[in-house]
């Protein structure tokens, strides 16, 4: 094995140009609103503009007498297609209550968006205005909007078969943690929430079916990042032989998890196209996503760590709650769980203990959304580092430097009781402190202090560690994940020396067919161009775990990378043949095999790759092809980390807050393509900024969402980011022989501690220790009164019509 | 995000225009950049049955030196009105507001005339004009009209124009002293929070108010207290009165009404100073 390893690298760590984006930035690639068939039909979904209703009556007759209207149907309806109800496929307490979820709600509508029927007809826009002409009669009910007031004494039950709206908690404990906080000189604690997000990719769900071809078999077109995932579950929704599920995803459109899930339109439109015969289809309204697909976060947290009076951690403890939303989708339980081990961050201790309660309330379900889990984590981890370095009167660098894991090259185990991979947290804070010119900045923030300058300065620190590759399957298993973590590939070698790879993992906008060509390339010793790269069609990739969690490399290009050794093997007992020598006199550099000491008798792996296919003169026993399939199921995870330096500035009398310098410096092992790895960090900090600063999903008391358009939801531009600076180390992960660790997620788990810390740190001579995120104008506006002894109304209770500007538009109950 | 269906017709002038929506009266509606009206049809919250596109009559898109006055075209597009040599030497505050309008991709599109006719009290140049005291030329089949800014803006996108009207002309004076438009958004895109415009002319100071309550708005106590003498910072504290601000998520009523009294301040300060 690992024959490869040390083959000289043409291609790899260097600057390839991204295969795909010329058809990409031309507008030539397929996504799925290009896809269109004879007979096609649209589908409208009617969605319930109230959080919580029973719904008395559907009544479809307006709506199915309209021109162009071919069916119109109620829950009660298409009742009968569904075998089983969406699925959850994490449940991660024995005891955890799962909830049935129909596609299409029959009883009672739990959020608004919750979709109560369904209308087909020739066009988009009769479909658009027969949901308008579906008469559905509701009892509005109390709402539970807070998940605090949700787990109440006799708080409104979102589910009236459960004992309460506490879905499931779950537990670790690792060390005495009561000793540890007992017997500890300091104690922090703090609580934070960590706001509600909508995910926004720039393409919008669709859904294309095209129903019983002529072996009875369905395919479906989806907008996903799980065509695997969908087939196998879907099947199960549906009822239907999984043989005949073909499920393909056309180009995507960005996802960042909001495409990693199972969602009613996918049910619905097989289902539909299964009743009519006809290919059917459906694409979301960008309203229409605001309220039905799944968001982010939304989880309170308690976090308290116990160190020396020097500031040494000793133990971390994890309170959170998690709000699920009104149903369980694909992986909801189980978002906290994969921040879990990671509340000690780049540090270690003695004692971990975390905690999490799942929590329903009448909002949209969440769900995975760029970082899961582990943003959480490192948000907590590394605002509570600046609140003990605080308390101490010590620099928020040195209590960092004081508490760092010391580097290593080995997989060690950590408090929490996970085995990172390896590490090395000075060396990339050295380097960023330097990018960033730490003492001038904060020289120049002294100086601004002592003129009371109305913009003041802050500095903000991250110095974060996540958990990628996406994972052992037997860890998979004893988390009580419904499936396995490994992936697959196929390396097929064609008579003519090019190259076909099929690849278990579905890109969205990532890259993963210019990586796997460069794999390739240096590996067989073929030509980039050469390289042909498949992928998203359950048909042509039967095996596959998809992409998300930063996975695809770590656990897809590695089984790769061993397809590739397993090609190279057999081309060495074909070569050695041919060349008639054994194949220990063999030697193989960058697609070639040459005899020791003989340079010119040689055979690449392109010639062999012909004489597989002729098969005229093959070793005994060998068959014939050269053809290779890998699975790959990682041993570990990989843990990136890296530290991101932010420096803002704060408008003292308005609240305003920019980014003005910024600073990544990620390690996420070995890099394949600097240029995607860039791309995924620039992407992630503007993703994590958002997060910090600007964007907020704000519901009103009746569980209308009030942030429910572009207008009102402030996804920030490239106007409002400063231009980052990054850089990189490079620890090579032990788990796996690329030394590669994964960056998909890297930006958004650190950036928004940064942002955070640096707005507190500038206001911290005002006396504001605290807030929380988004740190927009007006909540700063609001601290700084506050820590003034001005009282402040207090915000949320006060937001009710909405202004004007377009903000203006945003339908409460969104029905639009 | 799927409009209800309607009608489309397209004006060749400005005779034509008038036409058509004397045929088709209270069931039409205007169409000129589009950038307001669509958005509300595609919500579903405004369903003409008939859309009048006016966007084409190019006779409508200029910016004249007339004598006092500079005169606008109603089509004129937030773009051209910001990169207008004549308004950057005369009125400055109206080619720099129309510079903070939205993005490129609005500016371009959407117009002055459409920007006054919708009555949007979250809107920037409405305020200018309330600010400079413009006049607003509107013609029907009937003959034509000048309204003064202070008489049009009547509540929450209601104006003093008439279904059949066309607003043809906007009117604003040459600035004999500095001016201000500050206006505070989150986003680059964002409408204004809160937005103050303050321009000195013929010796006095005006203050108009953007987005401080149903209607663009002049800060009268501040215009009162400027005039019996107060420095900036005082007249600023006056901003508030008499102000109904929305709350919504971008900022409460009472953050909108601080925000007032410093950008008030700071455009009084800055006017002062140019
Ligand atoms: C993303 C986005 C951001 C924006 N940001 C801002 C901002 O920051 N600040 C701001 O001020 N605006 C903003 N706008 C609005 C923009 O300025 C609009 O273009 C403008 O308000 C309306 O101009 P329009 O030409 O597009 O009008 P339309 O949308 O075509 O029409 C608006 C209304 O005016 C009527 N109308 C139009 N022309 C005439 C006329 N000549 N006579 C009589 N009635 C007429 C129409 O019938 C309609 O009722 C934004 C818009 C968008 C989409």
């Amino acid at each position: 094995m690992a024959q490869v390893a040390d083959t000289a690298q043409k291609y790899m760590g260097g600057g390839v140009l991204r295969k795909e984006d010329p058809e990409l930035l031309t507008g030539r690639a397929r996504y799925i609103d290009d896809i269109s068939m004879p007979g096609m039909l649209w589908v409208g979904i009617v969605r319930s503009p109230f959080a919580h209703a029973t719904i008395n009556t559907v009544d479809t007759s307006r709506a199915a007498n309209l021109p162009g209207v071919r069916a119109a149907y109620s829950g009660a309806d298409l009742a009968s297609e569904w075998a089983d109800g969406l699925p959850c496929a994490w449940p991660v307490t024995e005891d955890i209550k799962i909830p049935k979820h129909w596609p299409v709600a029959q009883d009672k509508a739990r959020f608004a968006g919750d979709p109560v029927a369904v209308v087909v007809a020739e066009t988009r826009a009769q479909a658009a205005d027969a949901t308008e002409a579906v008469d559905v009669d509701y009892d509005p009910l109390d709402v539970v909007i807070d998940m605090e007031a949700a787990l109440g004494d006799g708080a409104t039950k979102v589910h009236d078969e459960f004992d309460s709206n506490s879905c499931y908690v779950w537990n670790l404990e690792v060390g005495d943690v009561d000793d540890v906080f007992n017997n500890a000189a300091v104690v922090v604690k703090e609580r934070y929430y960590h706001p509600r997000l909508i995910p926004n990719a720039i393409e919008p769900r669709g859904v294309v079916c095209q129903p019983n071809l002529p072996q009875g078999e369905f395919i479906l077109y989806s907008a996903t990042q799980v065509p695997h995932i969908l087939k196998t579950t879907l099947a199960l929704t549906l009822g239907m032989p999984e043989q005949k599920l073909r499920v393909i995803a056309p180009e995507v459109g960005g996802g960042f998890g909001s495409k990693l899930n199972v969602y009613a339109e996918e049910a619905i439109c097989v289902a539909v196209g299964r009743r009519l015969g006809m290919p059917v289809k459906w694409i979301e309204e960008r309203s229409e996503g605001y309220l039905a697909t799944i968001h982010g976060r939304d989880v309170i947290q308690e976090m308290e760590v116990a160190a020396d009076s020097d500031g040494k951690l000793a133990g971390v403890r994890a309170n959170l709650k998690a709000d699920m939303g009104a149903y369980l989708q694909l992986v909801t339980p189980g978002i906290p769980i994969l921040g879990a081990f990671l509340y000690h961050g780049v540090y270690d201790c003695q004692a971990y203990s975390f905690t999490c309660t799942g929590v329903f309330t009448n909002k949209t379900p969440t769900d995975a959304y760029r970082g899961a889990g582990r943003p959480e984590a490192t948000y907590a981890v590394e605002r509570i580092m600046d609140s003990l370095a605080r308390k101490l009167e010590k620099d928020p660098i040195e209590i960092r430097r004081l508490n760092f894991i010391e580097p290593f090259n080995e997989a060690r185990e950590v408090a929490s009781g996970l085995s990172f991979d390896s590490g090395n947290y000075e060396a990339s804070l050295d380097k960023a402190l330097e990018a960033f010119g730490y003492d001038e900045m904060r020289a120049e923030q002294q100086r601004r202090r002592d003129s009371g300058d109305t913009k003041q300065l802050g500095i903000g620190i991250s110095t974060y560690i996540e958990m990628c590759g996406l994972a052992p399957s037997q860890v998979l298993g004893s988390l009580r994940y419904a499936a396995g973590g490994w992936d697959a590939a196929t390396i097929r070698c064609h008579p003519t020396g090019k190259v076909t790879v099929v690849t278990g993992t579905s890109p969205h906008g990532q890259g993963h067919v210019t990586s796997w060509s460069q794999i390739v390339a240096d590996e067989l010793g073929v030509a980039f161009e050469d390289v042909e790269v498949l992928h998203g069609d359950t048909a042509i990739s039967p095996l596959g775990m998809d992409t998300y969690g930063s996975r695809s490399l770590s656990v897809g290009g590695i089984a790769l990378h061993y397809a590739a050794d397993k090609i190279i093997t057999k081309a060495k007992t074909i070569a050695a043949h041919e060349l008639e020598v054994s194949e220990e006199d063999l030697e193989y550099d960058g697609g070639i095999f040459s005899v020791k000491g003989a340079p010119d008798k040689s055979k690449t792996v392109a010639e062999i790759a012909f004489s597989a296919w002729t098969a005229h003169n093959l070793p005994e026993g060998t068959e014939p092809g050269l053809e290779a399939t890998y699975v790959f199921d990682p041993p570990n995870f990989t843990f990136p980390s890296g530290a991101h330096l932010c420096a803002v500035e704060v408008d003292t009398e308005t609240g305003m807050t920019r980014v003005e310098k910024y600073v990544a410096v990620d390690d996420c092992g070995n890099v394949i393509n600097p240029a995607i790895v860039e791309g995924q960090v620039h992407g992630g900090i503007a993703q994590g900024i958002a997060e910090a600063m600007y964007e907020e999903a704000v519901y009103d008391d009746n569980g209308v969402l009030m942030t429910s358009s572009m207008a009102s939801y402030r996804v920030p531009s490239a106007a409002e980011l400063p231009s980052f600076q990054t850089d990189r180390t490079e620890t090579p992960s032990t788990t796996n022989p690329l030394g590669v660790k994964g960056i998909g997620e890297a930006g958004t788990i650190a950036a928004p501690p940064a942002v955070v810390n640096a707005t507190l740190d500038a206001l911290a001579p005002m006396g504001v220790y605290h807030m929380d995120m988004p740190v927009s104008p007006e909540r700063v506006w609001a601290a700084i009164r506050n820590a003034r002894g001005q009282e402040v109304e207090s915000r949320g209770k006060d937001t009710t019509a909405a202004g004007s500007g377009l903000g203006s538009a945003d339908t409460p109950g969104g029905d639009a | 995000m799927i409009p209800a269906s309607f009608e489309y017709e397209r004006a060749d002038s400005s005779d034509h225009a008038l036409e058509l929506l004397d045929r088709h009266g209270e069931e039409a509606k205007l169409l000129a950049g589009g950038h307001s009206l669509l958005p509300m049809m595609r919500l579903r919250l405004a369903t003409p049955a008939v859309l009048i596109d006016v966007g084409r009559l190019t006779d409508l898109s200029y910016v004249r030196d007339d004598g006092d006055a500079i005169a606008i075209g109603a089509l004129t597009c937030h773009e051209d009105i910001k990169d207008s040599d004549v308004l950057k030497q005369h009125c400055g505050i109206v080619a720099h507001t129309a510079g903070e309008v939205g993005d490129p991709q609005v500016r371009h599109l959407g117009t002055i005339g459409g920007s006054i006719a919708h009555g949007d009290p979250a809107s920037d140049l409405p305020t200018v004009m309330l600010a400079l005291d413009a006049q607003f030329v509107v013609r029907s089949s009937g003959g034509g009209r000048t309204l003064a800014a202070s008489n049009f803006f009547s509540g929450l996108f209601e104006t003093a124009l008439e279904p059949t009207n066309l607003l043809t002309e906007v009117r604003v004076p040459k600035l004999s002293g500095g001016w201000s438009y500050q206006k505070f958004h989150h986003r680059a895109q964002d409408w204004a929070i809160v937005g103050v415009a303050a321009v000195q002319h013929n010796g006095g100071a005006a203050v108009a108010l953007t987005n401080m309550s149903d209607v663009p708005m002049r800060a009268a106590g501040v215009e009162q207290a400027l005039a019996s003498g107060s420095d900036a910072a005082t007249a600023a504290t006056e901003a508030a009165q008499n102000t109904s601000p929305p709350s919504d998520p971008f900022g409460s009523a009472e953050y909108r009404r601080d925000l007032a009294k410093v950008l008030t301040r700071r455009a009084l300060q800055e006017a002062m100073s140019s």
